[in-house]
């Protein structure tokens, strides 16, 4: 997990914070907060999708075979998508 | 050229911000600022102005919408006065921190309860933190240049606030005036079209009104403090600008038979020109009276404050708002506090008058400079009192 940078001085914070890279939240891993994370058992897996749609971070994708996992670099652990998945194929493991 | 007429003042406001081609109004009507926004709408619906009036439904949503229009790279205005000033309050410090300049006219009334239209301070008191530029008008023409002014202030790129023009509500809004009208011509050569230093555009993708976590706040704080103390240079360049077109001086603060005085008024807003009367009939009788007029509450001008005292026995600080529980009024709090660090400071004492709309006359002044005159340090506690309140 690469540190945030911080800018060294207060006159490098543009007015008013405008951040003017489109799409820079992806710089900031949200993933570095995480206590727990989703571990997937596809064998119980319905491929109903409701994990995917859940997810606040919008960082679970659908791989070839329909099946879901998470992007550990912005999944946060919130447990969501183990809350929502009601065949409970998705299980919170702490980290290690 | 401009034109001398008797207008309510509220209208002459609403006329003033036509000229200044704003893009985007948003208000809601509350007493007594209400002429404003409301002959405002009449200026777009008659085809006088190209603007676009957004009839919102609260002015929560009104400076809400302010804030979404200046984000486009709009020039806003807005008007509001006491409890629709509250409602605003959530956005007031957002919209300094984006560092949109929008301008806000505000006819000062009291705050409820008990329910109250009329006319004091403590309205704009409560935002004193927010962040703005805040300009107190003493009358019509004031109000009228202040408007104006406001525009220039808040847009210029050093800068980039808020400006809220204080006018008093109903002694000043409701009130018809003698007023220099400026003409179309005039405040286009003075106010060029508003060039925002970034707008929300899809061409060109940015954010506003982000995240910031505690790694940047106290940098992003340093920056909305240095902004607002540097604005005062600013102001004064506008101000200069201003007497250089129209011939009418503008000062943060603004003295008046000061020369050897021992007892100095400290007034803002529209109870000056009482003052000035009550000074004048002091000055036949003997007593050593002069008055500051505080035009410039945000940035606060420590430096001209130190001048204007020099010398000067005894400050009395009228507010038009209590801080109650607290230390006085918040101006005399302030004067009393930016003049502590002197080795040779005035006395200030605070009076608390006109609040509520209650009525303050010459020889009310001339008491509470008579009282002043009379008094010798004292605990901050002991240096307020609400003036003329029965039973006390
Ligand atoms: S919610 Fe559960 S069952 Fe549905 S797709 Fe996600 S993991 Fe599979
Ligand atoms: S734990 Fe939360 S953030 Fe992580 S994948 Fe599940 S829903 Fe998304």
């Amino acid at each position: 997990m690469t540190e945030k940078k911080w800018p060294e001085t207060w006159q490098e914070v543009n007015p008013g914070c405008i951040v003017f890279t489109p799409g820079s939240a992806r710089s900031y891993l949200t993933g570095s907060w995480r206590a727990q994370k989703p571990i997937w058992d596809n064998t119980k897996c319905i491929k109903c999708g409701l994990c995917y749609l859940f997810c606040p971070e919008g960082c679970i994708t659908e791989d070839a075979e329909g099946y879901f996992s998470a992007d550990l670099d912005y999944c946060k652990g919130c447990g969501v998508c183990a809350h929502e998945c009601w065949p409970r194929a998705i299980k919170m493991v702490e980290e290690g | 050229m401009s034109k001398r007429i008797g207008m309510e003042i509220a209208f002459a406001a609403a006329e003033t911000v036509a000229l200044c081609r704003p893009d985007v109004i948003a208000a809601y009507p509350i007493t007594p600022n209400t002429h404003i926004p409301e002959h405002l709408s009449d200026i777009v619906a008659e085809g006088r102005l190209d603007a676009e009036f957004i009839c919102v439904e609260s002015e929560h949503s009104a400076l809400s919408a302010c804030a979404g229009a200046a984000g486009a790279g709009a020039r806003v205005f807005t008007a509001t006065s006491s409890q629709g000033l509250l409602f605003m309050q959530e956005i007031m410090p957002i919209v300094s921190a984006m560092r949109l300049p929008v301008v806000m006219a505000i006819g000062n009334r009291a705050l409820s309860g008990p329910i109250n239209i009329w006319n004091d301070h403590s309205d704009i008191m409560v935002q004193r933190d927010m962040g703005w530029v805040s300009l107190f008008a003493a009358n019509g023409q004031e109000t009228v240049d202040m408007v104006v002014q406001a525009f220039k202030i808040g847009e210029h790129r050093d800068v980039m606030l808020p400006v809220n023009v204080n006018l008093d509500g109903f002694q000043l809004t409701h009130v018809v005036e003698p007023i220099w009208m400026p003409d179309q011509r005039e405040i286009d050569r003075f106010l060029p079209p508003y060039e925002p230093f970034a707008s929300l555009h899809p061409d060109h993708p940015l954010s506003m009104g982000t995240l910031g976590v505690p790694e940047i706040y106290n940098e992003v704080m340093m920056g909305r403090n240095v902004a607002l103390v540097k604005s005062k240079k600013v102001i004064l360049d506008v101000w200069k600008e201003w007497e250089a077109l129209f011939g009418r001086r503008y000062k943060p603060i603004e003295s008046y038979e000061a020369e050897g005085a021992e007892v100095l008024l400290l007034t803002m807003g529209s109870l000056s020109e009482t003052a000035e009367v009550a000074i004048d009939e002091l000055r036949r009788e003997g007593v050593a009276a002069g008055l500051l007029k505080l035009r410039l509450w945000r940035p606060f001008p420590f430096e001209e404050l130190r001048e204007a005292v020099e010398g000067v026995k005894v400050v009395a600080v009228a507010d038009r708002a209590c801080s109650i529980g607290g230390p006085g009024g918040p101006v005399f709090a302030e004067v009393r506090s930016a003049l502590y660090g002197e080795p040779e400071r005035p006395i200030v004492v605070n009076f608390m008058i006109g609040i509520g709309g209650r009525d303050v006359m010459v020889e009310d002044f001339k008491n509470m400079v008579k009282k002043a005159a009379r008094m010798k340090h004292v605990p901050a506690e002991c240096a307020y009192e609400i003036y003329g309140v029965r039973g006390s």
